[in-house]
C-alpha cells in the first residue's frame, strides 16, 4: 500500500515537470570588458522553448519576460527645496542595496502580459520591482521613489522595452540587452521569465559580469588602493607637462 | 572619438575635452589666470560629476602654473621667500579646504555650497574689478593721472610680530597677514577647483604693496606649491582625481595658453581688466541662476560605493 502511494507520487511528480516547458538561454558574451574606448555594449540573450510530447498545449501565445539587474548599491535621492530666494539640498531619501542597473526586456507590454498581483508577486516590470516596502526609514515618499525611478532612467540605467524580446520561430527567441557606459562593474543577473495567459510557466536565470580590464582596472585599483601614489603620479605627471610645455613652446 | 574615463566613470568625447582644454588654456594664457574657474563649471556643466571635476582641476591648475612659473623664473620674477609664506599659509588652506570638501560632499550639499561661493565670491570680484578698470578708463578720458603710490604709509597689519624682510617684493613685515590670505584663498581654492590667482595678484598690489613686476610670478609659484598638495590630498581622501581627464585637459590647455600669451599682448591694460571683470561676472551669474531659478527637476541621484 505504503509501496504504491509512494510510486503515484512520484509518477505525479514526474508528471507535473514533464508537462511544464523548459527553457534554455544562452548568452551572446558572458565578460564585458571596460576599456579606454567603451561606450557602453549590447548583449543579446538566445533562448529556446523546449516542449515534448506531454506538454499541455496552450490556448494563448507565450510571453517571454527577461529581467536584468546589475550590482546593488545604496542609492541617496535628495530633493531641493526653496529656503527664501535659493533652492537647497532639504529632503534626503535612502535607496539601499537597490541594483543600479534594471533592464525590464518583453515580448509585449508587461501590463498586457500579466495582472498586477501576478506583476508583483513576480516582480515584472520597474513598477514592481519597487511597489513592496522599501528597505529603510519608512518614510519613503511615493514621489522620492517615482523620483529614483525617473532618474534612473534619464542616466539610462533602468530601462523597459516591451519589444526587445522577437521570436524568430515559434519556440526561438532573442533579447537585447542595452547596458549605457555608466553602468557599474560587478555582477549582473539575467533572469527569464515565460509566460502564457498571464501564469509563469517556466523560469531560467543566467548572469554576466562587466569588469574593468588592463589600463582601466589597474588606474582604479591604484587610485581606490594607494590614493597616496596615485596622488604623487598625478602631481608628478602634471609637473613635468607643465615644465615640458616650456621647452616645447620656448620663445627665444 | 570617445574615451572612457576610468574614474569618473563616464565617456565623453576627448575632442572635446582637448577644445575645452585649449579654449580655457587661450584665457588663461591671455589674461595670465589659471583658468580653474572657468574650467571647473564647464566640467560640470558637460556631466563630469562635481567631485571630480574639482578635484581634477586641481592637478591641470599645477601643470599650468607650473609653466608659469618657470617662465617668470627664467626672468627672476618669483620672490621665492615670499611664495614659500604663501605656500605654508596655503597648505593649511589646502587641509581644511579638502576636509571642508569631504565633509560637504557627504552631507549632500557640495553642489549647492560651490553654486553660492561662485556666486558670492565671482559676484563681488567681478564687481570690484568691472568698477576698478571703469572707473580707470573714465579718468584716463578725462586726463586725470591717478595719485601715485605715497611712501612711508604702513598698513596696520603690516606691524604685527613675526616680522620678516622679503627683498624682492620691497616689503618688511608681519608674515601673519600673508599666510591668513594664502590660507583663505587656498581654502576656496581647494573647495571650487581654482587657483585663486585672480584673487591673489590683487590682494596682494593693493594689501601689501608688492611690486606689479613679482607679483604674478610669486602668486603662480604659491600656487603651484599649493595645488600640487591638493592633487595628492584629493586624490589620497576622496579618490577623485581623474588621471585620464587630468592628462587631457592639460595637453589642451598648454597648447591654448600658447597662443592666449601671443593674443594678450595685442590687448590694452585697461580692456583686458574689462574683460576679465565681465568673465568672472558671467561665471558668477551663471551659477546665480541655477540656485535662484526654480530647477527643472526638483530631485538628485547619489550612487554611494558601498
Amino acid at each position: 500500500m505504503k509501496r504504491s502511494a509512494l510510486a503515484l507520487l512520484i509518477c505525479l511528480a514526474s508528471m507535473a515537470t514533464a508537462t511544464a516547458e523548459t527553457l534554455v538561454t544562452s548568452l551572446s558574451t558572458y565578460r564585458v570588458a571596460i576599456n579606454s574606448n567603451y561606450t557602453g555594449a549590447s548583449l543579446i540573450l538566445f533562448g529556446s522553448i523546449e516542449r515534448d510530447a506531454r506538454t499541455a498545449p496552450r490556448a494563448g501565445p507565450y510571453d517571454l519576460v527577461v529581467t536584468v539587474r546589475g550590482p546593488r548599491r545604496t542609492a541617496l535621492v535628495r530633493e531641493k527645496e526653496p529656503l527664501g530666494p535659493l533652492w537647497i539640498t532639504r529632503g534626503q531619501r535612502r535607496f539601499v542595496d537597490q541594483p543600479v542597473y534594471l533592464a525590464v526586456v518583453s515580448s509585449r507590454a508587461i501590463d498586457d502580459i500579466a495582472a498586477a498581483p501576478m506583476r508583483e508577486r513576480l516582480k515584472l516590470g520597474l513598477e514592481a520591482e519597487f511597489a513592496s516596502p522599501l528597505p529603510g526609514p519608512n518614510l519613503m515618499g511615493e514621489d522620492f521613489v517615482e523620483a529614483f525611478i525617473r532618474l534612473r532612467r534619464q542616466q539610462g540605467l533602468f530601462q523597459e522595452d516591451p519589444e526587445g524580446v522577437v521570436f524568430l520561430t515559434q519556440n526561438l527567441f532573442r533579447a537585447k540587452i542595452d547596458l549605457p557606459a555608466i553602468a557599474p562593474t560587478g555582477l549582473y543577473e539575467v533572469e527569464t521569465i515565460l509566460l502564457s495567459d498571464g501564469v509563469p510557466l517556466s523560469r531560467q536565470s543566467t548572469n554576466f559580469e562587466v569588469e574593468k580590464t588592463g589600463f582601466e582596472q589597474a588606474t582604479v585599483v591604484l587610485a581606490r588602493d594607494h590614493g597616496f601614489i596615485y596622488g604623487l603620479i598625478a602631481a608628478a605627471s602634471a609637473l613635468v607637462l607643465g615644465w615640458l610645455a616650456t621647452v616645447v613652446f620656448r620663445r627665444e | 572619438m570617445q574615451i572612457y574615463l576610468p574614474i569618473a566613470d563616464v565617456s565623453v568625447n576627448w575632442l572635446l575635452l582637448l577644445a575645452m582644454g585649449g579654449g580655457v588654456g587661450f584665457i588663461s594664457g591671455l589674461f595670465g589666470v589659471g583658468g580653474g574657474f572657468v574650467m571647473t563649471p564647464l566640467l560640470i556643466f558637460i556631466g563630469i560629476p562635481t567631485a571630480i571635476a574639482v578635484a581634477t582641476q586641481a592637478a591641470q591648475i599645477a601643470a599650468s602654473s607650473m609653466t608659469g612659473s618657470i617662465g617668470y623664473w627664467r626672468r627672476r620674477a618669483v620672490d621665492m621667500r615670499l611664495g614659500l609664506v604663501l605656500a605654508g599659509g596655503g597648505l593649511i588652506g589646502t587641509v581644511l579646504g579638502v576636509w571642508f570638501f569631504n565633509v560637504m560632499r557627504r552631507l549632500g550639499q557640495l553642489d549647492v555650497i560651490i553654486a553660492i561661493a561662485y556666486v558670492v565670491l565671482f559676484g563681488i570680484i567681478g564687481g570690484l574689478m568691472l568698477f576698478e578698470s571703469l572707473r580707470a578708463m573714465w579718468l584716463k578720458r578725462k586726463g586725470i593721472r591717478r595719485p601715485a603710490r605715497r611712501s612711508g604709509e604702513h598698513p596696520w597689519y603690516l606691524g604685527l610680530p613675526l616680522k620678516m624682510r622679503f627683498h624682492q617684493s620691497k616689503l618688511y613685515g608681519s608674515v601673519i597677514p600673508l599666510a591668513l590670505l594664502a590660507l583663505l584663498i587656498a581654502f576656496v581654492g581647494a573647495v571650487l577647483g581654482i587657483g585663486g590667482g585672480f584673487i591673489a595678484v590683487p590682494a596682494l598690489i593693493y594689501l601689501f604693496r608688492i611690486p606689479a613686476a613679482v607679483v604674478v610670478g610669486t602668486s603662480l609659484f604659491q600656487i603651484l606649491l599649493t595645488m600640487v598638495a591638493a592633487t595628492i590630498m584629493h586624490a589620497t581622501s576622496n579618490h577623485s582625481v581623474d588621471l585620464v581627464l587630468a592628462l587631457l585637459l592639460i595637453v589642451g590647455g598648454v597648447m591654448g595658453a600658447q597662443f592666449g600669451a601671443i593674443a594678450g599682448r595685442n590687448l590694452r591694460g585697461d580692456a583686458f581688466r574689462l574683460l576679465l571683470a565681465l568673465l568672472i561676472l558671467a561665471v558668477g551669474i551663471r551659477f546665480a541662476g541655477d540656485i535662484v531659478l526654480k530647477p527643472e527637476e526638483t530631485f538628485s541621484l547619489v550612487t554611494l560605493d558601498n
